[in-house]
């Protein structure tokens, strides 16, 4: 990092406000992280170092719901980002393989939109929405509320990768007679792959982080673990709600992390 | 088909033949579940309320009446401007700008201490300043409201420094949300404007230089005006989430610093609610944010003219 700039580039003050801004965004992450190691009922004295509140995670009087909860949330980020990246995937094809077309400037749109439009109205319309055509609220109504945003986050890393290809290789499959789908399944795909990866994987955190949508169309009884979480919290934080968070957090941070390097590897070859 | 017209700008034609088939699962979901689901929206904002949730069919202004005037507590007496949502609103603007105010202040020379390391090490500045973002909102709130709270870290801290002797209070004030909100999109300012600092051209300083401008005035006159579009565009990424943000008002602002967010959920909640009012105040919030992101697209495209 021992890197030197030309006098005229670096302003006084800049650096110290790069570390602070470092700070102001790790220092809440941290505390808590720190906090959930804490053998205490008490959220304000710490009491020295354990797993307590990690153990109860699995065992304790509220584990039974946390539990559910975080399968429902799983399921629902698996299903979503699933079907998210397939969607995209085949967007992305279009988009970026399927020449200029007219309607290709609003296609764009379109799937920015759910990007564009404020999450509470979002929610707000997909509520009224299913209420409109009857639809009973439950898991089935997360998942398709939850593909819709996702949309948007598996197609920007599959779209900008597709873009890095060159059309020789579908050119040369073609002309060796394979068909367009013999040439998407064994070209285009495996070339894909690691902007998929990437595409499914921020869908996954997406899905898995949202609180507001996912709040207004989940049906009575069926809770995610965001919406758990803030149940909870609306009583005040509770040590279990810290050891769970550090855990959501973990594996926000894991998968970002993956899909970092999935991007990246592939550059260089 | 395949093999004419390779290289044509950014897109290739391979799957050109298909490309209306490869699009429909898109615009089917995207149609079917956003767009047709805020029409409906729409209309249900001039619908008359049902007391238990839920609307009857029935054409009526009510919603819009009850947001813009008080005719009294029996609807009799002559109409008066409604401050309550007015208020709401405009403290709602007035609080996602200063988040915006504050994101600026620190993200602008973040991302100008970034832009300007050395090119191998900027990715890695970049993924810093971005895993916040995909950590999960609601737990970076609880974090926050951790943090501030009464005998909280922050204060313990700040009390073991001596800089304080009473512990500050913070939590459900104002300036708990702007704190929130600004914590919780401060990413967003900070990648546009990197983004528009590491594409411009150094030697403009050096020019700014050799014609004796100060190094601040180099900023102020030569800088800032070049990546203009990237600041406005951070900017807008921060104020607008902002402006509609449910979790760091609710969390960390308490009843008394309600925003729109709030006002919407409310109205959804239970028997209680008022699903027209809640459309109507969401329709209010979708324009705003509309004519916000069209001024700023006009202008976007001026500057690519320009």
């Amino acid at each position: 990092m021992a890197t030197k700039n030309f006098d005229l580039r670096s302003y006084k003050g800049f650096r110290f406000l790069t570390i602070l801004c470092l700070v102001i965004l790790y220092a809440p992450l941290v505390i808590v992280t720190i906090y959930s190691f804490n053998d205490s009922k008490s959220i304000t004295i710490w009491e020295g170092f354990s797993f307590r509140w990690y153990i109860d995670m699995f065992s304790g009087p509220e584990s039974a719901k946390f539990k559910l909860a975080a399968w429902n949330s799983f399921v629902i980020a698996i299903a979503a980002a699933t079907i998210a990246t397939t969607i995209a995937t085949l967007s992305a094809t279009s988009l970026v393989r399927g020449g200029m077309f007219r309607t290709r400037t609003l296609s764009l749109g379109l799937i920015s939109l759910p990007l564009m439009v404020p999450e509470i109205v979002t929610a707000v319309a997909t509520l009224i929405f299913f209420n409109t055509i009857g639809f009973d609220r439950g898991l089935l109504t997360i998942v398709i509320a939850h593909i819709v945003f996702c949309i948007p986050f598996a197609y920007l890393p599959i779209a900008a990768r597709m873009q890095g290809i060159e059309d020789s290789y579908e050119q040369a499959a073609q002309d060796l007679y394979a068909s367009k789908f013999q040439t998407f399944t064994k070209i285009l795909m495996p070339l894909m792959m690691p902007g998929i990866i990437s595409g499914f994987l921020l869908a996954f955190i997406v899905s898995l982080d949202d609180f507001i949508i996912t709040n207004f169309v989940k049906g009575a009884g069926v809770e995610t673990l965001p919406t758990a979480i803030f149940g909870s919290v609306k009583q005040g934080i509770k040590p279990n709600i810290m050891a769970i968070s550090t855990a959501l957090l973990a594996v926000s941070v894991m998968f970002v992390t993956l899909s970092y390097f999935v991007s990246k590897s592939e550059q260089k070859d | 088909m395949a093999g004419a017209n390779i290289k044509s700008g950014i897109a290739t034609d391979t799957y050109a033949k298909e490309r209306y088939w490869l699009l429909l699962p898109s615009w089917a979901v995207l149609l079917i579940f956003i767009v047709v689901p805020v029409a409906i929206m729409m209309v249900y904002s001039f619908l008359t309320k049902e007391f238990r949730g839920g609307v009857i069919w029935e054409f009526s202004m009510a919603a819009y009446d009850q947001f813009f005037f008080d005719r009294g507590l029996f609807g009799d007496e002559p109409a008066k401007i409604e401050w309550t949502y007015l208020n709401i609103y405009w403290r709602s603007i007035w609080q996602a700008g200063l988040a915006t105010i504050f994101s600026l202040a620190i993200g602008f020379p973040t991302a100008y201490f970034i832009a300007t390391r050395d090119a191998k090490v900027r990715p890695i500045w970049v993924f810093l300043i971005t895993i916040p973002y995909w950590v999960n909102l609601l737990i970076r709130t609880v974090s926050m409201k951790f943090l501030l709270r009464d005998n909280g870290p922050l204060n313990s801290f700040l009390q073991m420094l001596e800089v304080i002797e009473e512990p500050l209070h913070i939590i459900n004030t104002n300036l708990a949300v702007q704190l929130g909100l600004f914590y919780s999109y401060l990413p967003f300012m900070v990648l546009p404007i990197y983004a528009a600092i590491e594409r411009y051209n150094f030697s403009l300083s050096e020019a700014a230089a050799d014609l004796y401008a100060s190094k601040w005035q180099t900023l102020r006159y030569v800088i800032l005006p070049t990546v203009k579009p990237g600041v406005i565009a951070g900017c807008i990424l921060v104020f607008v989430p902002s402006m509609g943000a449910f979790l760091a008002p609710d969390l960390l602002g308490g009843a008394k610093n309600f925003m729109i967010g709030s006002l919407i959920e409310e109205q959804f909640k239970g028997n209680a609610g008022n699903w027209p009012f809640g459309a109507a105040a969401s329709m209010i919030l979708l324009t705003m944010v509309l004519i916000i992101l069209m001024v700023f697209s006009r202008q976007q495209s001026k500057a690519q003219e320009a």
